[in-house]
């Protein structure tokens, strides 16, 4: 009886146990974050103890000049940095894909993914060391070394979902336009772009939350001064911590999250096609 | 080459229609590679430099040539009678980066796996569902990930207050800054990273093989080391890779959940950067993690060539 009641449930792809650990390994996933998000809406100061639900924290973060100005720094160097490093991405999808092999092209791979391959401690100690350099020698102290950074470790990103966007195009509609006498930059407007459109967006997404939630270049490469929202965030959990952490990091989860949710339609759109 | 383009037949105009598609090519791709040598693989050259010279005494580097940096990284030299030893501190930072990431990379196998083979099992309708429930973390901020993990096992966190209402123990456990905290922060953060890789891999499992074996009498344990196991190994070090690299080059994890005294060899590296104020010795100590890493990746590389060899 036993026996033909497991010959009966008896599945290939069934392994035991193993259901259970994936259910726990999504619990454990998520539960610090819902934690975390759970406490921004303390109405007590306190990260133990549960003392009623409030906004207070997230008014608090709002009013706090020093949030306000890492805030708006993050967006600043993110803006610019995402939109950067997806032209630049998207030029060099362009010139790796769909096209004959050549010489150099897993050089241009390497250089384009290295970013991806060394560790960003690595990254932000060698910028340290030559931006030092350049600062003492021309006394410039602006954003741009941030942003030129972040643009930088942002071209990987940008690229993967562009690159996939135009693998995934073939010529033939480019070769028709080009067949019917439009020039290779009106074919380029009206054909290739519009197509590619999708990747391109997704890819600036990408990009965009990327920058947006450097921590390691950025404490490296800021002058005094120049926080971001992580790195003010890296400075105060050092000392004492309340809800308003809390709140700001439920804040960024939010964009975070909404930024992948749009990324990920836009890249459904595509295999939907 | 213009013998091997002849024998193809081609005309001039073919021949010139190359020419300029990879003229073109190389111009696309010339700004991000501008931009990538000046804020990525450049600033790798300089720091070689500046490994080989001398500390300046307010940080910096004075430019005179100097080994000091390098000998520094495994060795110390007494102030007083010049003898040589080992550098311990360095030693055991070196080796605590090594055991805590093989330990997470472990964890994150026998957690990921099973999870991924979950998620590959599921209908195609759900699948990606699963999936996405996956990414999400994935690609939000480390530094609130860490703060989450941070407020879990604080002394007032959940788990001890949990523990504590329920009655298993009347005193806090001591988690947060402890070696432990640093491999669970990390296998929280990079776990993605695993699981990821094992179930693309796991997508294209064929099942008919699976049944093959138990057709022949084979257990589930011997179906899953004989049969799943091999077909799924790319994704496996692929997954390994991607966990084990960031582990090694971890900063703040370690930094939030290990505390000032368990340090890893990021924090090392940055130390040298601020209170250390010796540039040389940090740079040498980065070089030597980018070469674990090198390491680490030529190991996988010459993995994916040795499988993609045995299937053709």
């Amino acid at each position: 009886m036993n026996k033909m009641r497991r010959t009966n449930t008896f599945s290939v792809r069934k392994l035991p146990g193993f259901p259970a650990i994936a259910i726990l390994c999504f619990a454990m996933l998520y539960a610090p974050i819902v934690v975390l998000v759970g406490y921004s809406f303390n109405a007590g100061s306190s990260l133990a103890l549960w003392e009623g639900f409030s906004w207070h924290w997230y008014y608090a973060a709002w009013q706090n000049d020093q949030v306000q100005t890492a805030a708006l720094l993050s967006v600043v160097v993110a803006v610019q940095a995402s939109l950067y490093s997806t032209i630049l991405a998207t030029m060099a999808a362009l010139g790796t894909t769909r096209t004959r092999p050549y010489r150099g092209q897993t050089a241009i791979y390497t250089m384009i993914n290295q970013p991806l391959m060394v560790p960003e401690i690595v990254t932000a100690v060698a910028l340290l060391i030559c931006f030092a350099v350049i600062k003492q020698a021309t006394d410039y102290r602006g954003l741009i070394y941030l942003v030129l950074a972040h643009t930088a470790f942002c071209i990987p990103f940008a690229y993967l979902p562009i690159r996939a966007r135009l693998e995934d195009m073939d010529k033939s509609l480019e070769t028709a336009a080009a067949d019917l006498y439009a020039t290779p930059w009106r074919c380029f407007k009206k054909v290739t772009l519009p197509l590619m459109w999708p990747g391109i967006l997704a890819g600036a997404m990408l990009a965009f939350v990327i920058s947006l939630d450097d921590v390691v270049i950025t404490e490296f490469v800021k002058a005094p001064g120049q926080d971001t929202l992580p790195t003010y965030m890296l400075g105060q959990i050092r000392r004492a911590v309340t809800p308003e952490m809390n709140a700001i990091s439920t804040a960024l989860l939010a964009v975070s999250i909404i930024m992948v949710s749009l990324m990920f339609i836009l890249s459904r759109k595509k295999s939907r096609e | 080459m213009s013998s091997s383009t002849k024998e193809k037949g081609l005309s001039d105009y073919e021949i010139a229609a190359r020419r300029h598609e990879l003229k073109t090519n190389l111009l696309l791709c010339t700004p991000a590679l501008i931009i990538l040598f000046i804020a990525a693989s450049g600033p790798l050259f300089v720091m070689l430099l500046y490994s080989f010279l001398t500390p300046g005494d307010y940080g910096g580097v004075e430019y005179y040539a100097s080994t000091e940096g390098w000998f520094k990284v495994f060795l110390n030299q007494d102030i007083f009678d010049d003898t040589v030893s080992l550098a311990d501190a360095h030693l055991s930072i070196f080796w605590r980066s090594i055991r805590l990431s093989l330990l997470t990379t472990v964890t994150a196998i026998v957690l990921g796996f099973p999870t991924a083979y979950f998620i590959a099992t599921r209908p195609l309708g759900s699948r990606n569902f699963w999936l996405f429930l996956i990414t999400i973390p994935f690609w939000t901020n480390l530094l609130i990930r860490t703060f989450a993990i941070m407020e879990v096992i604080r002394n007032q966190g959940v788990i001890n207050n949990l523990l504590i209402w329920i009655g298993i123990i009347d005193q806090p456990i001591q988690m947060l800054y402890t070696d432990f905290a640093i491999m669970l922060g990390m296998t929280y953060v990079y776990l993605p990273l695993m699981i990821l890789p094992l179930y693309a891999s796991m997508e294209k499992l064929d099942f008919s093989l699976v049944e093959a074996g138990y057709d022949l009498y084979a257990t589930r344990l011997r179906v899953l080391l004989k049969i799943i196991l091999p077909l799924i190994k790319p994704g496996l070090v692929a997954g390994s890779i991607l966990v084990f690299i960031p582990s090694l080059g971890a900063y703040v994890t370690p930094r939030i959940l290990g505390g000032g005294k368990n340090m890893m060899l990021g924090n090392l590296i940055e130390l040298q950067f601020g209170q250390g104020r010796n540039w040389p010795l940090g740079a040498a100590l980065s070089i030597t993690l980018l070469l674990i890493v090198a390491i680490a990746l030529l190991f996988y590389v010459r993995n994916v060539q040795k499988s993609a060899a045995r299937h053709e």
